[in-house]
């Protein structure tokens, strides 16, 4: 038994036999060929080039069509690869001089090529390896006349454990044959991720060790959702996992009633269920799970893991796509939300000692004018599809907001210049998650159209609490009183000043909190799609009276635990034999 | 048959790696002329894919573009243009 620890890309736990993709070894035969041999293993060559790039055309249709065309433009460098001039004459040379046959030629002049690559060192040519052995592996096949690797219905279903599953991999995949990828690199953006996600199938990527350690017919187990694989696990884990994969899936699956968007409460208050995402390829989910729209689109995905930065046009696709899709419904999108560090090279910015605290956000932005007016273009440009709210990350007061909203002005008046549509009346939203942000409330709803709290920065400013150190991790409590006093203070300044107030931290899709939630007054909550059909069923399941009874009471507890132990029982007595199902899966 | 050499300075913010020097060379082919990207005193063929990424011409450097054929100064001014623009 090994335990290995990756990312969690897609939630939901499986466990079965292991295949190992795209790794087959290929036993590539050398021989000195006669003088006129030559001709034919040229001939050969050209054959397994040109059946290749037949191959490769077609994938790219069918992923174009599939993925979009941005997905299948990866496939452009494949075909450059299989017309290259140098590498072609390099192997005819050593057809021609040396006498070898077409398959050797072949690998040593790739295998040359690769290497020199590697000596650069330099991350992004080591990805453009990965695609030169793609090619070079499909050659080979063509070559050795050598199936491609298929998984059929004769091996049951399988996970799969490979280094990288781009998409020229994934494609040809039998997708109801697999019950969980497994990959050595990537993150929670790699196309290996959503893929897994617009399944439904469990995965864990970014092991760094996994085709290292994880061999053909093994058993593992997928645990998707904390992003751990149990590499040939005892019985007693099987059992263990078992059991909490018929929890899992009892969760998730949506109820009849919580299909539809709308959601209120038995006696008729309406909330908007919507759900929290970071790629346009995630919208089928949000549709799926019956989420009213998005209540944060996070930015920032699209920034990491690249060297340049998305230009404007970019940008503007991705935001576009979503707000189409989305409709009728809205979608919230935040400006970038993360540290200096992850867009400018080091010289540049010294690492900090307290990023949390640091040049990150709403802060960076502000500094680098261009970079955050670039997006705010996008973004406006999103917004004449009418449907479009932005909000800004870690306001600490009211003057950051000014200047924010000063420059989408200016980004308007460009865009009234250029003659490109927007939204005039576009909602602007602060994001609360700065405890001196939360105390002036009342001061930042005067000068914005809606609040959004992120309820996980909140706790760890407000209780001074590193989440992701161990040792002070307990302290990590939304049930203390010093939150919840300050989420009900934003909540009610927001409704002083006639303005909405959602949230989009873990709290909202938890449901006891949500419950709470609802009696102080939330307006709108946020969450994983995943969380949102139980949410909404619990939602239906109560009275809008019974939840402000509920937070009336708690608002005089004086611990986390106190809070905890009165929702769980009061939310128990409300739900009946419903609670089981909506609240402890 | 019209030849054309110059120093450029590269300014693609990539450099040449990966989908710009697919650009590259696909807008190298495009024409009938010779074309080869000479850095560190390695001069390579500017129409191979392969040759291009072993360069490893990062952004701010200079190479020097040679071009030579039939379509020489068109090709030589659309190669330039490429490699001095900054794309996203």
């Amino acid at each position: 038994m090994i335990k290995l620890k990756g990312i969690a890309a897609s939630g939901g736990i499986s466990i079965g036999k292991v295949v190992c993709w795209g790794q087959e070894e290929f036993i590539i035969p050398k021989r000195k060929i006669a003088h006129e041999d030559i001709s034919r293993e040229i001939y050969r060559l050209e054959e397994s080039l040109i059946d290749t790039r037949k191959e490769i055309s077609a994938l790219q249709k069918k992923i174009g069509h599939e993925f979009g065309f941005d997905h299948a433009k990866i496939f452009e460098a494949h075909l450059l690869v299989l017309e290259d001039r140098v590498l072609i004459e390099d192997i005819i040379q050593q057809i021609k001089d040396k006498k070898f046959n077409v398959e050797h030629a072949f690998s040593q002049s790739i295998r040359k090529y690769v290497n020199a690559l590697l000596k650069l060192n330099d991350d992004y040519l080591r990805e453009r390896v990965l695609d030169i052995e793609d090619v070079s592996r499909r050659v080979l096949r063509k070559l050795l006349q050598q199936e491609e690797m298929k998984i059929d219905n004769a091996g049951g279903k399988v996970v799969i454990v490979a280094h990288d599953l781009p998409p020229s991999q994934t494609i040809n995949l039998p997708k109801e044959n697999i019950l969980g990828f497994v990959t050595d690199i990537g993150g929670r953006t790699s196309h290996t991720a959503i893929i897994a996600r617009s399944l439904g199938i469990p995965a864990v990527v970014g092991l760094e060790v996994a085709t290292r350690n994880i061999h053909y017919g093994d058993t593992v187990i997928v645990d998707g959702s904390l992003g751990e694989i149990i590499v040939n696990p005892t019985d007693k884990q099987i059992k263990e996992y078992t059991e909490k994969k018929s929890r899992h899936a009892r969760g998730v699956k949506p109820s009849l009633s919580s299909r539809a968007v709308k959601v209120s409460t038995k006696d008729g208050r309406e909330v908007v269920i919507s759900a929290n995402v970071e790629l346009p390829e995630e919208i089928p989910l949000v549709v799926q799970a019956g989420a009213e729209g998005v209540g944060l689109y996070r930015t920032e995905y699209m920034f990491l893991g690249r060297r340049d930065l998305p230009g404007e046009e970019e940008q503007y696709r991705a935001y576009l796509s979503v707000a189409k899709k989305v409709k009728p419904h809205q979608v919230i999108i935040r400006t970038i939300d993360i540290g200096g560090d992850k867009f400018l090279s080091r010289p540049e910015v010294p690492s900090e000692m307290s990023p949390f605290l640091g040049w990150r956000a709403i802060r960076f932005c502000l500094a680098k004018p261009e970079l955050f007016k670039t997006q705010l273009r996008a973004i406006l440009r999103a917004s004449a599809e009418k449907n479009v709210k932005v909000m800004f990350p870690m306001i600490s007061g009211l003057e950051e907001l000014r200047q924010a909203k000063a420059l989408i002005e200016e980004c308007k008046k460009e865009l009234k210049k250029a003659n490109k549509p927007y939204d005039e009346k576009i909602s602007i939203g602060t994001m609360i998650e700065v405890p001196s942000a939360a105390l002036t409330a009342d001061l930042l709803a005067k000068e914005c159209d809606f609040f959004s709290i992120g309820t996980n920065d909140l706790i760890q400013y407000s209780l001074a609490v590193d989440r992701a150190n161990e040792k002070v991790a307990y302290l990590y409590e939304p049930g203390h009183p010093a939150v919840l006093r300050l989420i009900q203070s934003i909540i009610s300044k927001a409704h002083d000043n006639k303005i909405w107030v959602g949230m989009c931290g873990e709290m909202a899709g938890e449901p006891l909190f949500a419950f709470l939630l609802l009696g102080m007054g939330l307006d709108e909550f946020s969450m994983p799609p995943p969380y949102v059909p139980k949410t909404k069923e619990l939602i239906a399941g109560v009275t809008y009276a019974q939840a402000q009874e509920v937070a009336k009471k708690v608002a005089s507890l004086p611990t986390a635990k106190d809070v905890e132990q009165f929702l769980y029982g009061e939310v128990k007595r409300i739900l009946g034999s419903n609670f089981e199902r909506i609240v402890m899966t | 048959m019209e030849k054309i050499e110059d120093n450029v300075l590269v300014n693609n913010v990539h450099g040449l790696h990966a989908r710009p020097a697919a650009v590259f060379v696909q807008l190298a082919n495009k024409f009938d002329s010779w074309v080869f990207l000479e850095k560190d005193g390695e001069k390579v063929d500017g129409k191979s894919i392969i040759a291009i990424l072993s360069l490893g011409v990062q952004t701010g450097s200079v190479v020097r573009l040679f071009v030579e054929g039939i379509d020489a100064a068109e090709a030589f001014s659309e190669l330039k243009k490429f490699l001095e623009t900054e794309h996203d």
